[in-house]
């Protein structure tokens, strides 16, 4: 995977997502803590879900000193977390490694780079579609549109407990849309624009 | 009278209803006062901060809006919609630029926010502004013998600890020992239920999950009591799949924390939703509280 040496000179790809990065990281309050690394591990260690990543929480940090941040784009591991916290409790360095990853998923979705065969992402566009459409999210009509994208089978898999849910009246099959939903549009527009202009 | 903004999420207008009808009883029946939110909307949950910062942020901060204009403090039971909340107070506290294009934002929808409202978890009003003692003196019964496993997750620990310990919090503990519940140890109380993974990477979240049911089983437990939807969800739903995945009998039941309080208060099960869980709660044995004797 990893083929480039120190000594080569950075390519243009790599520079211009690395230029994308620091922009995200800005936005993270002590975001630029990344530099005071140590590389103990500890994040990776704490992880739950550690163990199922291609690279792991303190690797991510390694390989973007060594410049190979679109591998870290093309990798599981920013899917996989699941926002825990728990990297970012413990890391010694003060590293809001947690918000990092989410600075990473924000740039491979501007940046279209996504692992193969890896729809994750899928959802959180319906998520969104949802919060536009409605003001609020439609539990039952997000899994269903994700999994028909994403994993048909898993849809028959759920549909037990689904229907048990149902029944208990615990599932609503209807959206339930705010009154307002043409003031939270309007915000949602307007923050769009303002954060395509880069103000 | 005390009194709060209320903020259900959109989880407990569906899966978690059992939590949001819970916790207003709880509140009624202790005389707190909950008043929600008219027209609410999406918090903006996890998934919108991995997309669009300034957006996700401005959805969010519109609850917090509304809430100022109420001139209340919100009481949050999601520990996710509790989380994203606070993230964005701390957000717009930090970032005084970001702040201003939130509010550039806001202003589009007629709304602005100035006055940090305070977000709060109902297990942190009940414990910290109602007081352990205080609950403890209006109940009814006594759960007695009862083995509860405190489940705590992620969100109302981390990532910034307010009101309880990140490693080991207490305030269920606490709570359930003063309502004559025999708390066991759980160690695996801030441990993560995977979240959104159950959705994703299942066979992760499965993993995760069959570690919190066994952890709570090898500590003897009659339940699991949750603070949080997704964790109910996860824990309770997908019982029967690990079951099958790992060839293994798990059948624990998991209840929402206000669910247990609202019993020993003495309110009707079926007002708390007891009879909407996927997995039978377990025999819960009321002793009503002996009253004073009169000498």
């Amino acid at each position: 995977m990893i083929t480039r040496t120190f000594t080569e000179p950075v390519p243009k790809r790599e520079a211009e997502l690395r230029a994308a990065f620091w922009e995200q990281v800005k936005s993270i309050p002590r975001g630029e803590k990344i530099q005071n690394c140590i590389q103990c591990g500890t994040c990776t260690g704490t992880c739950p879900v550690s163990y199922m990543m291609d690279i792991t929480p303190r690797e991510v940090v390694a390989l973007f000193r060594a410049g190979h941040l679109e591998d870290i784009l093309h990798s599981r591991t920013i899917w996989i977390c699941a926002s825990c916290y728990s990297c970012r409790v413990r890391c010694p360095s003060g590293i809001l490694v947690t918000d990092l990853i989410y600075a990473l998923k924000r740039l491979a979705m501007d940046m279209k780079i996504y692992p193969p065969k890896f729809p994750t992402y899928a959802l959180s566009k319906a998520f969104i579609s949802n919060i536009y459409k409605y003001g609020r999210n439609f539990e039952i009509g997000l899994a269903i549109r994700y999994f028909l994208k994403a994993n048909p089978k898993k849809l028959i898999a759920s549909a037990g407990f689904g229907l048990a849910m149902i029944r208990k009246g615990r599932i609503s099959v209807r959206p339930q849309s705010i009154k307002k939903v043409k003031e939270i549009r309007a915000i949602i527009d307007r923050a769009n624009q303002l954060e395509k202009e880069g103000i | 009278m005390m009194e709060y903004a209320y903020y259900p999420g959109c989880s407990l207008e569906n899966t978690g209803k059992p939590y949001d009808w819970s916790i207003r009883e709880v509140f009624k029946t202790l005389s707190i006062g909950l008043r929600e939110i008219e027209d609410w909307n999406c918090c903006g949950a996890t998934m919108y901060m991995s997309v669009d910062k300034i957006v996700g942020f401005a959805v969010s901060a519109r609850n917090l809006a509304l809430a100022q204009n109420m001139g209340l403090d919100i009481c949050a039971p999601c520990s996710s919609c509790y989380t994203t909340l606070r993230k964005t107070n701390r957000h717009m506290t930090w970032n005084i630029h970001s702040r201003k294009l939130i509010n550039e934002a806001l202003k589009a929808g007629g709304l602005s926010y100035d006055k940090m409202v305070e977000v709060r978890h109902p297990l942190d009003i009940l414990v910290n502004d109602v007081g352990i003692e205080k609950i403890s003196a209006s109940c009814r019964f006594e759960l007695e013998g009862l083995k509860v496993a405190p489940y705590y997750g992620c969100m109302i620990v981390r990532p910034v600890y307010d009101f309880d310990d990140m490693d080991d919090p207490q305030t269920m503990d606490m709570l359930f020992d003063a309502l004559g519940a025999d708390v066991v140890d759980y160690p695996d109380k801030v441990r993560c239920c995977g979240g959104m993974l159950m959705t994703t990477f299942e066979e992760i979240a499965l993993n995760l999950n069959n570690h919190l049911l066994k952890c709570a089983e090898d500590n003897g437990a009659d339940v699991i009591v949750t603070t949080c939807p997704l964790c109910q969800m996860n824990l309770e739903s997908y019982q029967a799949q690990i079951n099958r995945r790992y060839n293994l009998k798990h059948n624990m039941p998991i209840m929402y924390f206000s669910q247990l309080v609202g019993l020993a208060l003495g309110v009707e099960p079926s007002k708390l939703g007891i009879d909407t869980l996927l997995i039978e709660a377990p025999k819960i044995k009321l002793k009503p509280k002996a009253v004073e004797a009169a000498v």
